[in-house]
């Protein structure tokens, strides 16, 4: 509206007004048309999906109702009350679903610990400033990229064959793929760390460890301390599963009240496990903003 | 050159001035020991308390070499065509279930972002909801999913999408948040609306990082989908629990290797995707 304009704005001779307008929308179209494009080719990929998913987008609005009564059943007690009129019946089996949480808990705890430590040997031997023989190096990789890509599940499934029911298979497959995960991120923390300290402890004759100890360790061990704290909270979710394949923690008792449709009881551990996963999120970040602290210090 | 020890004199004088370096106090001596004892004594009692024992390590160690000497050479035992096909439904399933988890997200990223919307009760609210949507792993919400609109790859999608929507939203809401404020403000000054401001002040420059984002999540979901399937929910993860319970460990390599070599491609590409999406938004 350039007539319109009041005074103190300048306003721009009506030709140079149209050159400029007119690039502007050269500029914007070259984007459109590469919108366009992209959203063109998600839309056949989604095409592709539904059809090897088998997925008809009408069962999806015949169903979704499906969700609303499922929401309104497991908030309803044998009763017929609504679960938080009565938490007494509603938490009735609490004692045991809390020694379960208890044994999910110790389950990421020590599966976490364990991959820990054993992620904290094999960095070294992963990271090129501290491992000379590259192909010690490329073995160690591979072998944590191997522990990282297949899911804790999968290892959990595999060890319950091998090692028998219970939460001892759950902790050992936790800490196969802490050790993938957590031995990755260790060892770019050790090779991001800064040289010369390990210089000069090698120039005063240490030895490998030494090296390791006093040059360093000093600098990493904060660092590797916060990758556990948010490794263990990310387990903590995952050994809530572990249950599903038979390898302890709340999940199985979470399982046989889905089969068994024990509408309440679903809820019921539902909220326990999001009050204990809140709960060690809290804590873990109190924690870690200690150790950050401690750092600055 | 001779490296001299200290007087015993200017010993007690350093230690006057730097006593935290000479003389440290009991806590700081005592804390991390009393910390790392702490730590063991749980490791300790977890051991104890969940079973483990030598004996049986052992015999779950032998048990294992087993299975591995039988897992070679990997084989589908003719059910290539089989696994194929429901490798290419994983897949399906994590691009479905990663696009409605970012569709979705996107409203609840904008609701829960302190410069989008001002009112601290909404952004309270949404960030709880999406505290206690990603407290949940997939895997149960496969199992409610399932309990929902029965078995097969569509509570798969359900799953992943509901289970990324949490992750997403807060991922998204932070990613406005960092924005650049000048460009929002920029739009305000000149004279637009709220809603201009978010249009064309924090879209422009958020949303090339949230489909980074999304297509980050893409790629680790390839990994989601390929156990929900054993809960039922989908995809391979059914015939890898199948062959795992029937211990044909042949099948079972053949399976694991083949969602290997799959999520190394979707890796592979989608890291080239983003790096090309990265170097644009940096241009």
């Amino acid at each position: 509206m350039p007539g319109a304009s009041p005074s103190a704005i300048v306003v721009l001779p009506e030709e140079r007004r149209l050159a400029l307008q007119r690039s502007y929308a050269r500029a914007g179209a070259a984007g459109r048309v590469k919108g366009l494009v992209v959203f063109a080719a998600l839309l056949i990929a989604v095409a592709i999906a539904v059809r090897v998913a088998e997925i008809d987008p009408a069962t999806f609005w015949r169903k979704i109702g499906g969700f609303t009564s499922y929401v309104d059943r497991i908030a309803t007690l044998d009763s017929g009350q609504r679960v938080w009129t009565n938490p007494i019946e509603w938490f009735w089996g609490l004692r045991r679903w809390l020694r379960l949480l208890g044994e999910t808990l110790l389950t990421s705890y020590v599966g976490t610990l364990w991959g820990a430590a054993a992620a904290f040997i094999l960095c070294f031997a992963a990271s090129a400033n501290t491992c000379q023989s590259a192909a010690l190096r490329f073995c160690a990789k591979r072998f944590l990229e191997f522990c990282r890509t297949v899911p804790a599940i999968v290892f959990a499934l595999v060890f319950v064959v091998a090692f028998g029911l219970g939460p001892l298979p759950g902790v050992l497959a936790l800490a196969v793929h802490t050790v993938g995960t957590l031995g990755k991120l260790f060892s770019e923390v050790v090779e991001n760390a800064d040289m010369k300290p390990m210089e000069g402890v090698k120039a005063s004759g240490a030895t490998l460890v030494e090296i390791i100890r006093f040059g360093v360790l000093p600098q990493i061990l904060s660092n590797f301390a916060t990758y556990t704290l948010l490794r263990f909270e990310i387990n903590v979710r995952e050994a809530t599963v572990m249950g599903f394949v038979g390898a302890g923690g709340i999940g199985d008792e979470f399982l046989i009240a889905i089969r068994s449709f024990y509408y309440s009881d679903i809820s019921a551990i539902l909220v326990l496990i999001i009050l204990t996963v809140f709960i060690i999120d809290l804590s873990t970040e109190q924690l870690r903003r200690r150790f950050l602290s401690d750092r600055v210090k | 050159m001779k490296i001299v020890d200290p007087a015993p004199a200017e010993i007690a004088g350093l230690a006057e001035r730097y006593p935290e370096f000479l003389r440290p106090r009991l806590k700081t001596r005592i804390a991390p020991a009393a910390t790392a004892a702490a730590i063991l004594g749980l490791f300790v009692f977890g051991l104890v308390y969940l079973d483990f024992s030598p004996a049986r390590l052992l015999d779950g160690l032998v048990a294992l070499a087993r299975f591995a000497a039988l897992m070679v050479p990997p084989s589908p035992e003719g059910h290539f065509l089989l696994f194929a096909q429901s490798l290419a439904e994983t897949l399906a399933i994590a691009l479905l279930g990663t696009l409605t988890a970012s569709i979705l997200a996107f409203p609840f990223g904008l609701a829960g972002a302190r410069n989008v919307v001002a009112n601290p009760i909404i952004h309270f609210l949404v960030r709880r909801v999406l505290d206690i949507i990603r407290s949940v792993d997939t895997l149960v919400w496969a199992l409610l999913w399932i309990a929902v609109v029965g078995l097969g790859p569509f509570a798969g999608v359900l799953a992943i999408a509901s289970s990324d929507l949490g992750a997403l939203g807060k991922l998204f809401a932070e990613t406005l948040e960092t924005g650049d404020a000048r460009a929002l403000e920029g739009v305000r000054a000149a004279g637009g609306a709220r809603v201009q401001g978010v249009r064309f002040g924090i879209l422009p420059q958020a949303l090339p990082v949230l489909a980074g984002q999304a297509l980050y999540f893409f790629e680790s979901n390839t990994r989601s989908a390929t156990i929900i399937g054993i809960v039922g929910a989908g995809g391979v993860g059914l015939h890898l629990y199948e062959a795992i319970r029937t211990l044909e460990w042949r099948e079972v390599s053949f399976i694991v290797l083949m969602i290997l070599v799959a999520v190394a491609i979707i890796d592979f590409g989608s890291s080239r995707l983003r790096a090309a999406m990265g170097a644009k938004s940096a241009g």
